[in-house]
This record gives structure tokens, sequence and C-alpha cells, in this order.
């Protein structure tokens, strides 16, 4: 099985490309749309700014060529954001797989709720999907994020900071989970083994 | 709910994990992989790494070591000590850090943290402040320390953060190594004042000294080195002494 992880002008890929080698997969990184179609799953991680990510992906022609894809494919972290349609980040229009708006979290009260969301919390509201099978109760997973995705049908498990926001999406062969499972520990392997096996 | 994290800090210093008490005396705790993969299988929430001896001896990077933590540990973890420039982070983050931490730096061109948020984003630049106080106020000090500068430590803090900063990391140097819990004051000061998240450092000794910076202190994390090294607190111990005392910690 052949994984592709997209290259594109972003933070730390590295760490999702060791997560991969860690579960004995067989990773690439690249931003060649032959290999990209040809990979059996792809993943699309990311940390930075959306519009200038979009704008990279844009002038790789990259933008569309992730609409079309069939295969199993992930998001992670900004990589979700990007899926969605729009986020507040720069105003930016993204590629709209999920039909769902990205806010920024306003904290009511910043004594209590900080901006960044930084550390772990507990995934809720688990859904049946092959994605989340055999995880624990309330999962904790590791944040590092200021924009969220809002609630929506595709929501397949819910994160509470400030309110609830879509942890998880699911739709068609898209999914897309706003923490990093690089980094959370075992709950996070799991996530990624998950996805290897859909 | 978003939980408190526990952060063992690895002291690093020729490739070796090292503790010194108020930065001075050095006592040699191991090999830093497998030291952080101990951690991480305990339930560390993060791990940092700080070379101690890098502004010194202007040793630039930890990147081979950062590869193999990173190949090794599945939680994040934070890299410092002698970065200054653009490209030392880039180096860093690419050798598969999550964040890096600058100090001295900041102090002597404060710039250097908007550019390295806008290159980086926010969320991998932390600032530490060494802190002392000196007749009765709160002064930066640089330099592992020896050195102070005529900066007010909570104006800035108030700067690092509007310059980008995602997280400071505010270590007490009247408390560290002393072992007699943190400085709940100044951190509780800090962390209620700015918009982004504070890391407790300096003078852990005992499991109620984590309890009273979660409290009093108001800190969004919590550092330690020397207690988790010599196993005087067993992480697992640890969290579930914070979780029986009602404070939110991930199990």
């Amino acid at each position: 099985m052949k994984i592709a992880v997209i290259k594109y002008n972003s933070g730390n890929v590295q760490s999702v490309l060791y997560a991969l080698e860690r579960l004995g997969a067989d990773a690439e990184l690249t931003d060649d749309p032959a290999k990209i179609r040809a990979a059996d799953k792809v993943i699309f991680p990311g940390q930075g700014e959306a519009s200038t990510a979009m704008t990279y992906l844009k002038s790789r022609k990259l933008d569309s060529l992730i609409k079309d894809l069939k295969q199993p494919f992930l998001g992670v972290c900004l990589g979700l954001q990007l899926l969605c349609e729009h986020t507040e980040e720069n105003d930016t229009e993204c590629l709209g797989v999920f039909p769902v708006k990205v806010k920024r979290f306003i904290p009511e009260n910043s004594q209590e709720f900080k901006v960044p969301h930084v550390g772990w919390n507990e995934l809720e509201n688990l859904t049946a999907d092959p994605l989340l099978h055999g995880l624990p109760a309330n999962p904790f997973v590791y944040y590092v994020h200021s924009f969220y995705a809002e609630l929506s049908e595709y929501t397949i498990a819910t994160t509470h900071y400030i309110h609830d926001f879509s942890a998880i999406l699911h739709r068609d062969n898209f999914w897309a989970i706003q923490a990093h499972p690089e980094k959370s520990s075992t709950v996070g392997e799991k996530l990624l083994e998950n996805f290897l096996k859909i | 709910m978003l939980t408190k994290r526990i952060i063992p800090c690895l002291d690093i210093k020729d490739g070796r994990t090292v503790k010194g008490v108020n930065f001075v005396q050095l006592r040699d705790a191991g090999d830093p992989v497998e030291l952080a993969k101990i951690y991480s299988d305990e339930g560390a929430d993060e791990l940092v790494f700080l070379d101690i001896t890098a502004t010194v001896d202007k040793r630039k990077t930890l990147a081979e070591l950062v590869t193999k933590v990173a190949k090794a540990i599945n939680i994040p973890f934070t890299v410092g000590g002698g970065i200054s420039t653009i490209e030392d982070v880039k180096f860093l983050l690419n050798a598969g850090a999550d964040k890096i931490s600058i100090n001295s730096a900041a102090v002597q061109n404060p710039k250097i943290i908007d550019e390295m948020a806008a290159e980086f984003g926010s969320q991998c630049i932390v600032v530490a402040i060494d802190t002392r106080e000196v007749d009765g106020i709160d002064f930066v000090h640089t330099h592992g320390g020896r050195k102070a500068t005529l900066l007010r430590t909570q104006a800035w803090a108030k700067e690092v953060c509007d310059r980008g900063a995602g997280e400071i990391l505010l270590t007490s140097m009247d408390h560290d190594g002393m072992k007699t819990g943190f400085a709940n004051e100044i951190t509780a000061e800090i962390s209620l004042m700015l918009s982004i998240p504070v890391i407790a450092s300096g003078g852990a000794g005992n499991m109620a000294h984590f309890k009273d910076v979660f409290t009093f202190g108001k800190a969004d994390a919590a550092l330690a080195a020397s207690i988790f090294h010599f196993k005087e607190i067993p992480i697992p111990e640890l969290k579930d002494y914070l979780i029986r005392e009602g404070i939110s910690i991930r199990k």
C-alpha cells in the first residue's frame, strides 16, 4: 500500500512521516500529481496560514486535483480547514469538500479561554465510523489551532473549547481531523492505523 | 475539557541530559532519547529540550538529536537554546521539532519574534522568559539567568505576546532548583494579563506545588526537570494526585 503525503509549503510534515514510519506504512512526501493520483491513500497535513497555503495549492493546480481524488483522503489540522468552504483566516476561499465554515475562536473570557487552543482535549460524541473504530471513550488528542470548523452533518466527533466544534469530519472518501494524530500518543496512532485500514 | 499540561524538561549538554541546581552545578541524568521515550510512555503531555550551553557556547543546533527524538516519540516537543535566526528555526522544525523556544535572541532583537511568527506561525514560537526579582521588582534575565536586563518581566511578557509569540515559558530564577514551589504570584499575574498560554517553570519540589501553580498560579502548563529525572515524583502518580485534587488532567 502506497501513501502519498501532500507536500506544500506547510510546517512540520516531518512528524506525520515519522508517525507513519512507526506504523510501518510506506509513505512518500510528494507534490507530483501523478504520484498523488496513483497512491492508495492520501494524507494532507498542515500547519501554517490558510491563504498562503491555498495560493500555493492553486499555483501547483493541487486544488482541483485534491477535490477529484477518489481514494481515502485524510486532512490534518490546517488540512481540515482547507478542505472546508471558507476560513476567516485572511478571508480565504478553500477547497469546499466540506460545506462548512471555519471561524476564529473568540474567547468570551480571555482569562479562562486562551487562543490558540493548545494542548490535550477530548473527542466527544463519537459516531460509528471506521476512522474511530476501537477508540476509548472520550479519548484525548493534541490540539494547536486558532480557527475551528463549525458543527455540520459531516461531523463525526466533536471537541469542546469555548463551544463545541467539529473535531473530525467525514464525507464520502474524505476524512479530516483538527487535532494532530501524529502527536496524540496512542490515540493518534490508533486513528492513523484506522485510516490505513480503510 | 482542555487539560493542564505536565512537561518534563530535558536540559542537554553534549548530547546528554543534565540538570543544574540554579544552573550552576550539573549532574548527569542519562540519554535524552531514552528518557524522552520513557516520559512519553508515562503520560507526559509534552517535552522541552533546552541546550543549556548553547547561548554561551554559540552552539547552534540540536538537529541530530531532534530527529532521533521525533522518530521515537508520539507527543509534541519544543527545542530551545541558542536559537536566534529564521534559519535556525527552519532547520529545527524540518528536523522534526514541533515548537522552538527563543530567549536571549528575542531580548536582543525583539523583531525576530514577529518575523518568526509570520514565517512559521505563532503556534510554534515559544518565548522563554527568565525572571528574577531585584529589590521587589521583576526583571528579565538572559544567558541562563546570569545577565540582568532593564526589561520589566510583566512588560516584556506583554510585548512578546503582542509580537506574536504562541506561548510563554516563564522561569523564575529565584525558584529554579530550590524545590520550594513555583513562582505562583508572577505566573498568575502574567497568565491573567495575556491571551496566550503560560508554562510555569522553576521550583517544583512536590506534587502539591503542581496543584498550586495550576490553581493559584493560573498556569496552563507546568515544567520541571530534576524531580522527574531522579524519579522523585513519577508522572503517573503526579497525574493521579492532580485528578484527585480536581485539576483537569489527561490520563
